[in-house]
C-alpha cells in the first residue's frame, strides 16, 4: 500500500471525525454568541444523545428510528431544564461564574447518568449496515456518510434559521448587543433559553450519529466536548462555516499526525492548536477582529 | 455533664466488649476493592464474588467451625485511599489477612503497609512487579501479563508467523503489556516490525491501522481493555485489514463481543478459563471450580461470572486453604499460603513457594477464538 493511498485514508478518516467536532463546536458557539458564556456541559449533551438512544432501544424496545428523535427531544428537555434551573436564576452573574456553573452542571449530569445507567461502554447499531465502501483505495463506512450528510443538513438549517427567521434574527441581535436588543422589545431571556435548546438538540444528535462508530458511555462527553470546543475556537466562535472548517482542520491534522508522526501526539495536537490560536489569533483563523457572530 | 460522660463511656465500653466477644468466634479478613472509580469494572465483580464466597463458606460450616467475617472498603481506584484503608483494616479492624486491591498501582502502594505490619496481602491485580521480587507477606491471584504474551507467542510460533505489529493502549495495562511483548519477542523468535500506541479514550484508530496495513506485519497484536480494542476491531474491518487480529486477556469478556459486533469474528486471544468453562474438557483440573463459580455467580448476580471476580474467588479460597493448614494467625496464613500446591482455582492452578508468590504458569491461559459471537478454543 503506497503512501498516496495511506494519505487519502488519513484524510477521509480525518474528515469524518472532523465533522463530529464541527457539530459539537457549533453547539458551543450558539450559546457563546447568545450569552457570552462557554457551556462546558456541551459534551454532556453529546453523551446524553447516545446514552438515551441506547436506553430507549433497550428498555422500551423502540426501533432505532423512533428512539433517535425521542432521545434528541429528551436531551433537549435536559438542556431546557438546565438553563432554567442553573443559568437563569443567576442571570446577573458574571460570565466566569456562569462558566463555572456549566462545569458543575456537566459533572452533575455525568454523575447522574453513571448512577442511572452504568459505567460500561455500549455500542449503538450502525444506521445502515457496516460494509465498508471503497473510494479510490481508501475505505469509509456508511455511517460516515450519515455523519457528513447530517452535519451538512444541520449547518444548512442553522444558516437558514439565523438569517431568515424572526427568532434567528432576534438571537443575532442579542449577540451583537443584548441591551439594545432588549430595548427594541426582544425577550433576551427567551433567546438565551432558545440557544440552550438548540445547542442541546444539536449536541445530542451529534452524539447519536457518532455512537455507532465511537461507542458511548457516561464519560464520553469529556473528550468530545473538548475537541468540539477546540473546533469552535479555531472557527472564532462562529456558528457557521468557520467552525465547520475548524472541526475539519482539527480532524485531519489529528489523523495525519497519528498516521505520519506518532499516535501518541493525537490529543496533544488538539491542545497545541487550541493554545496557538488563543495566543496568536484569538478571533479564530478566519475571523476579522470584529466578526459576524451567531 | 459529668454523669452524661460516664454513661457515654460505659455505653461505649459495653459496645466495644460486645463487639470483641462477637469477634472472638470469627476470623476477620479485609477486602480492598475499587468498587467505584475508573477500575470499577474490576472492583465490583471482585467485591460481589468475595462476599458470595464468604457467605458460602459460612453457610457450609465455616473454616474448622469458625465463621469468616469480611470487612470491605472501597478504594475508588485511588492509591492513597487504598493505603489509608489498609492501615484501618489492620489497626482498627484487626484483620488477619487482606484481599485486594484491584489494580497494580494500588497494590504497589499497599505493599509497604502489609510488609511493615506483617499481615498477608493477596492482591487481585496483574502487574508482575507485585510479586517480583518476592515480598514476604505479598501474594497475588491475577495472572501476570507475561504469561499471556508467552501464550500468544507460543501460538504464533506453532503457526509459523513471526512478523508482528503491536498496538498498545497508553495506560498502565498497555505499557506493561508493551514491555512484555518486546522483552519476550526474542525468546520466541518473533520480530516486532511496527510498534504503535493509542489513547485510552481514542475513538478512531484508522490512522494507526492504515500504517500497519502498509507494513510487513503478518499479524497484529492489540493490548488494551474495552472499549479501545472494540474500536480497533471495527476500524480493522472497515479498512479491510487482512492480517489476523490478536488481543490481550484484557478483553476476554462477552462485553467485547457485544461492543465489536461482527468485527469480533475471528479475533484470537489468550484468556483465563472462566469464559470457556463449558467447553473445557472434563479432564481439566480446574473444571470443577470453574463450573461451580460460574453457576453460583449467575444465580446470585444474574450476570456472567468473569475473571476479575475469579481473582477474588481464588484469593478467598486460597486464604481458606491456608488457614486450614497453618491456622488463623497472620504468620500461620503466610506460611500456609507459601506451602500451597496444586490448588485448582479460577485463574489457574496455583503452586506457591518461597520463591514464587504468583504461583501460576502459562497453562493458566488458553488461546480462544471468537466464532459466531461465542468463544471457541483456538486450534
Amino acid at each position: 500500500m503506497e503512501l498516496g493511498n495511506q494519505v487519502l485514508q488519513y484524510l477521509l478518516s480525518g474528515f469524518s471525525t472532523g465533522a463530529i467536532y464541527a457539530l459539537i463546536g457549533i453547539g458551543f458557539s450558539i450559546i457563546y454568541n447568545a450569552t457570552g458564556i462557554i457551556n462546558f456541559a456541551q459534551g454532556e449533551f453529546v453523551m446524553l444523545g447516545g446514552m438515551l438512544t441506547l436506553f430507549l432501544m433497550e428498555t422500551l424496545k423502540l426501533p432505532l428510528w423512533a428512539a433517535i428523535p425521542l432521545a434528541v427531544l429528551l436531551a433537549t428537555l435536559v438542556g431546557l431544564v438546565f438553563e432554567r434551573l442553573a443559568i437563569r436564576p443567576l442571570s446577573k452573574a458574571s460570565p466566569i461564574s456562569l462558566v463555572i456553573i456549566t462545569i458543575g452542571g456537566s459533572i452533575l449530569i455525568r454523575g447522574l447518568s453513571m448512577l442511572i445507567w452504568d459505567k460500561d461502554t455500549h455500542a449503538l447499531p450502525p444506521f445502515s449496515g457496516d460494509e465498508p465502501i471503497m473510494i479510490a483505495g481508501a475505505t469509509v463506512l456508511p455511517q460516515h456518510f450519515w455523519i457528513l450528510g447530517i452535519t451538512v443538513v444541520l449547518i444548512g438549517l442553522n444558516k437558514w434559521f439565523f438569517n431568515h427567521t424572526i427568532s434567528g434574527k432576534a438571537m443575532r441581535a442579542c449577540s451583537y448587543n443584548p441591551r439594545a436588543a432588549g430595548l427594541v422589545g426582544i425577550d433576551v431571556r427567551r433567546m438565551v433559553l432558545l440557544s440552550f435548546v438548540i445547542s442541546a438538540a444539536m449536541g445530542s444528535l451529534a452524539g447519536i450519529i457518532v455512537a455507532p462508530l465511537t461507542m458511548t458511555s457516561y464519560d464520553v462527553g469529556v473528550m468530545l466536548g473538548l475537541k468540539g470546543f477546540c473546533a469552535a475556537i479555531i472557527g472564532g466562535m462562529s456558528s457557521g462555516i468557520p467552525t465547520v472548517i475548524g472541526g475539519l482542520i482539527l480532524g485531519v491534522l489529528e489523523s495525519l499526525g497519528a498516521g505520519l508522526i506518532s499516535s501518541g501526539y493525537k490529543d496533544a495536537i488538539a491542545f497545541v492548536i487550541l493554545l496557538l490560536i488563543l495566543f496568536i489569533r484569538p478571533q479564530g483563523l478566519f475571523g476579522k477582529p470584529e466578526s459576524e457572530r451567531v | 455533664m459529668r454523669f452524661r460522660f460516664t454513661t457515654l463511656t460505659t455505653a461505649a465500653l459495653l459496645l466495644l466488649s460486645a463487639s470483641l466477644s462477637f469477634a472472638a468466634g470469627t476470623i476477620k479478613i479485609g477486602g480492598l476493592f475499587s468498587v467505584t472509580g475508573p477500575p470499577a469494572f474490576l472492583g465490583e465483580p471482585e467485591r460481589n464474588t468475595a462476599k458470595m464466597v464468604v457467605d458460602t463458606i459460612n453457610r457450609t460450616g465455616g473454616i474448622k467451625g469458625q465463621k469468616l467475617e469480611l470487612v470491605v472498603y472501597d478504594t475508588a481506584g485511588d492509591a492513597t485511599k487504598a493505603v489509608q484503608m489498609a492501615t484501618k483494616l489492620i489497626r482498627d479492624d484487626k484483620v488477619v489477612a487482606i484481599i485486594g486491591p484491584s489494580t497494580t498501582g494500588e497494590s504497589m502502594a499497599v505493599i509497604p503497609v502489609a510488609e511493615r505490619e506483617k499481615v498477608p496481602l493477596i492482591s487481585c491485580a496483574a502487574g508482575s512487579k507485585i510479586t517480583d521480587p518476592v515480598k514476604r507477606y505479598v501474594f497475588k491471584t491475577a495472572q501476570n501479563d507475561g504469561l499471556a504474551v508467552a501464550k500468544i507467542y507460543e501460538y504464533l510460533q506453532k503457526h509459523k508467523q513471526n512478523k508482528v505489529a503491536i498496538l498498545t493502549v497508553s495506560d498502565g495495562f498497555g505499557a506493561s503489556g508493551r514491555e512484555q511483548l518486546k522483552s519476550l519477542a526474542g525468546k520466541y523468535g518473533v520480530q516486532i516490525v511496527l510498534d504503535d500506541t493509542y489513547g485510552p479514550k481514542d475513538t478512531d484508530m484508522t490512522s494507526q491501522l492504515t500504517k500497519i496495513r502498509g507494513s510487513q506485519a503478518q499479524v497484529l497484536i492489540v493490548w488494551g481493555t474495552n472499549p479501545g480494542p472494540a474500536v480497533i476491531a471495527k476500524n480493522a474491518k472497515q479498512l479491510g485489514l487482512k492480517m489476523p487480529l490478536y488481543m490481550s486477556h484484557g478483553v476476554s469478556s462477552k462485553k467485547f463481543i457485544a461492543l465489536a459486533g461482527d468485527a469480533a469474528e475471528g479475533v484470537k486471544l489468550p484468556s483465563g478459563k472462566v469464559i470457556v468453562s463449558d467447553v473445557l474438557s472434563k479432564h481439566d483440573p480446574q473444571k470443577g471450580s470453574l463450573m461451580a463459580y460460574v453457576k453460583d455467580y449467575q444465580k446470585q448476580f444474574k450476570a456472567e461470572g468473569d475473571h476479575f471476580g475469579g481473582h477474588a474467588w481464588d484469593a478467598v479460597m486460597l486464604l481458606k486453604a491456608a488457614i486450614e493448614k497453618g491456622g488463623a494467625t497472620t504468620e500461620g496464613i503466610r506460611t500456609g499460603l507459601e506451602g500451597l500446591k496444586d490448588f485448582h482455582g479460577i485463574g489457574g492452578t496455583f503452586n506457591f513457594s518461597a520463591g514464587d508468590h504468583a504461583g501460576l504458569n502459562k497453562d493458566a491461559f488458553v488461546m480462544v477464538e471468537i466464532k459466531n459471537k461465542d468463544w471457541m478454543i483456538a486450534k
